[in-house]
């Protein structure tokens, strides 16, 4: 390497650092387009699969993939499509319900930390420091154990996890807001304390927030599946697709598509929604 | 000083708080159902032998005192007794710890050793196409559950190649698995905060001047950089220590390697409030002293936080 190419050098790498960050659009078309399908699958999944996501066909049972079961079928001879499409609604709505929860109770934490400060903000932050030093999972389970298992005990259970990192943003924020000249001036100009927290530094607050959501929404969906696979969410014959994998590691030795594709759907829809959620973010830098 | 003594009666006061969390929720609410549990006919005890139950578990002492005396337990080891088996909560952990401790301690390890093998790669390759696909492989693996990637493993490495047994596996040969398995999920986002503060390190002034005297790629990595891009992950790695207990549960139920996670799941599907009561605590105890040495640590690493430290204080 001469040393002409090497004085070149750090402004080429710089640049495709950027590049790689930022400029690839197809996958954030293709992240929109798959999550847009995980919507229709929720909301009309006769329209994608027509077989029966809870009763199988006896005869057809641990069939690998083919042009009949895309999926394949599992041990009751379900079609493995069928259940994934139809498992979608119970993964989406948990995930939203528990990103809703966090985000209206954390940025509500974060926004009276940040707006009133002293010793309201100090105890509030401890008690958000609480809920990050616990491990989620266990913070999770802690929230099961009391509630029971269920879909709507899961998606509070895991929207607890989420409720820190929203207060500490909406804080964050709320304090930067409040700093600029705007909104000194609102106040000069006679602005109550209430009325300019709502005109002016929430809707300015509000982008990093919903960022955050579209992360939140991704984890939240690991969350849910992890705890489906240990047995604490929708009892079978759900299809939910933690528990899917769960069902299929009884027949691991011989049928890889029973654990390996719902695994992939899970893994592509945190994809997206991680996806998604950078690029919200990075047009608010820009 | 006094931000060595603030840092610590910070995390004192989040300690606190944490107990007495997992006091209400997992000692003071659910109190009254395990005793509904034991009151309802079909238990088949007699009144007496439900007051004797109620005495014995500590039912007819007043909340407050509960608080102290739990409190007091904890502080010395003492974690009560398991509902479902009646062992003490202590000697459950004491059993599971130590195999938990193993499989969590190498998986960091193994992380650390990954994700800085990685950063440094990404870095120094020369290829663009192998530069993009270094560094958008940790946001994959953020995206991968934990439990799925275990059994992908068991799959590939033990059904299709034969390399590892899963069923009877010696002491060596059964923690590699569980160790990819927890370690990837962490290292992920570590190279993630390594590799952005290699860059912004590399935008820096001084490494131009560093380059411009003629030092190598690595000299200036391993030299300039490093020291400059390990405070973030420092810090990253201390918080993701809440990820390696979490994952060190999934790891342990998929696996079937006894240990602190399996005690976890079995003490949830049992509705054994002490024993995740214990967990919880102990677990918030461990996380909340491994950032407070993080955060101590800071002005020792970075001269530059030194003086801020001793000029704030």
């Amino acid at each position: 390497m001469s040393d002409t190419t090497r004085t070149s050098e750090p402004s080429t790498r710089r640049s495709s650092v950027r590049r790689a960050g930022r400029a690839r659009p197809i996958l954030l078309v293709a992240a929109a387009v798959y999550l847009a399908l995980m919507v229709a699958w929720a909301v009309l999944p006769g329209l994608f699969a027509h077989g029966d996501p809870i009763v199988g066909v006896a005869t057809d049972g641990l069939q690998a993939p083919s042009a009949a079961h895309w999926f394949g079928t599992d041990a009751t001879g379900r079609d493995m499509y069928t259940r994934v499409v139809f498992g979608s609604v119970h993964t989406l709505v948990t995930a939203l319900i528990a990103v809703l929860f966090g985000l209206v109770f954390g940025t509500g934490i974060g926004l009276v930390a940040g707006s009133v400060r002293g010793v309201v903000d100090a105890v509030l932050m401890r008690l958000v420091d609480v809920l990050l030093a616990v491990p989620s999972l266990l913070l999770s389970l802690s929230i099961i154990i009391v509630l029971g298992f269920g879909t709507t005990q899961v998606a509070i259970a895991v929207g607890i996890t989420s409720v820190a990192a929203f207060a500490r943003l909406a804080r964050a924020e709320v304090m930067r807001v409040r700093a600029m000249d705007y909104v000194e001036a609102a106040f000069a100009s006679g602005g109550s304390f209430v009325s300019v927290l709502l005109r002016h530094v929430l809707p300015n607050s509000l982008t990093p927030v919903i960022a955050l959501a579209a992360l939140q929404f991704g984890t939240a969906i690991l969350s849910i599946a992890a705890l489906g696979f240990l047995g604490y969410g929708a009892p079978p014959p759900t299809p939910e697709w933690g528990l899917m994998i769960a069902e299929g590691r009884n027949y691991i030795a011989t049928s890889w598509w029973l654990t390996t594709i719902p695994g992939v759907v899970v893994v592509l829809t945190v994809l997206a929604a991680n996806r998604i959620s950078t690029a919200i973010s990075e047009r608010n830098r820009a | 000083m006094s931000y060595i003594l603030g840092r610590i009666g910070q995390a004192v006061i989040v300690l606190a708080i944490a107990f007495t969390a997992a006091f209400v929720l997992l000692q003071a609410l659910p109190g009254d159902a395990l005793l509904i549990k034991f009151e309802s006919p079909e238990s088949g005890l007699s009144p007496d032998q439900i007051a004797l139950l109620r005495d014995s578990l500590g039912a007819n002492i007043p909340i407050w005192q509960q608080f102290f005396d739990t409190l007091g337990g904890f502080l010395v080891g003492d974690f009560g007794y398991s509902v479902q088996s009646g062992t003490p909560v202590s000697v459950i952990i004491a059993s599971a710890l130590p195999n938990t401790l193993v499989l969590a301690t190498s998986a960091f390890v193994v992380a650390i050793v990954l994700a800085v093998a990685l950063a440094v790669l990404a870095q120094l390759s020369w290829l663009p196409w192998l530069r993009t696909m270094l560094r958008s492989l940790p946001s994959l693996f953020i995206s991968v559950p934990v439990f799925w990637l275990g059994i992908v493993l068991i799959q590939v490495f033990s059904f299709r190649l034969g390399w590892l047994p899963v069923i009877n596996p010696g002491p060596i040969e059964g923690l590699i698995m569980p160790v990819a398995a927890l370690a990837l999920p962490i290292a992920a986002p570590m190279a993630q905060v390594l590799i952005r503060s290699i860059d912004d390190v590399l935008t820096q002034p001084f490494i131009a001047v560093v380059r411009s005297k003629g030092a190598s790629e690595w000299w200036i990595l391993s030299r300039n950089v490093a020291r400059n891009a390990v405070l973030p992950a420092l810090t990253i790695a201390g918080l993701l220590l809440g990820e390696l207990i979490s994952g060190a549960v999934i790891t342990e139920t998929v696996f079937g390697r006894a240990g602190i996670g399996r005690a976890t799941e079995q003490a949830v599907t049992n509705q054994d409030a002490p024993v995740l009561q214990a967990i919880v605590v102990i677990s918030a105890a461990i996380f909340v002293l491994v950032n407070l040495l993080v955060d101590l640590l800071y002005p020792l690493l970075d001269p530059r936080l030194k003086t801020i430290a001793t000029v704030n204080a």
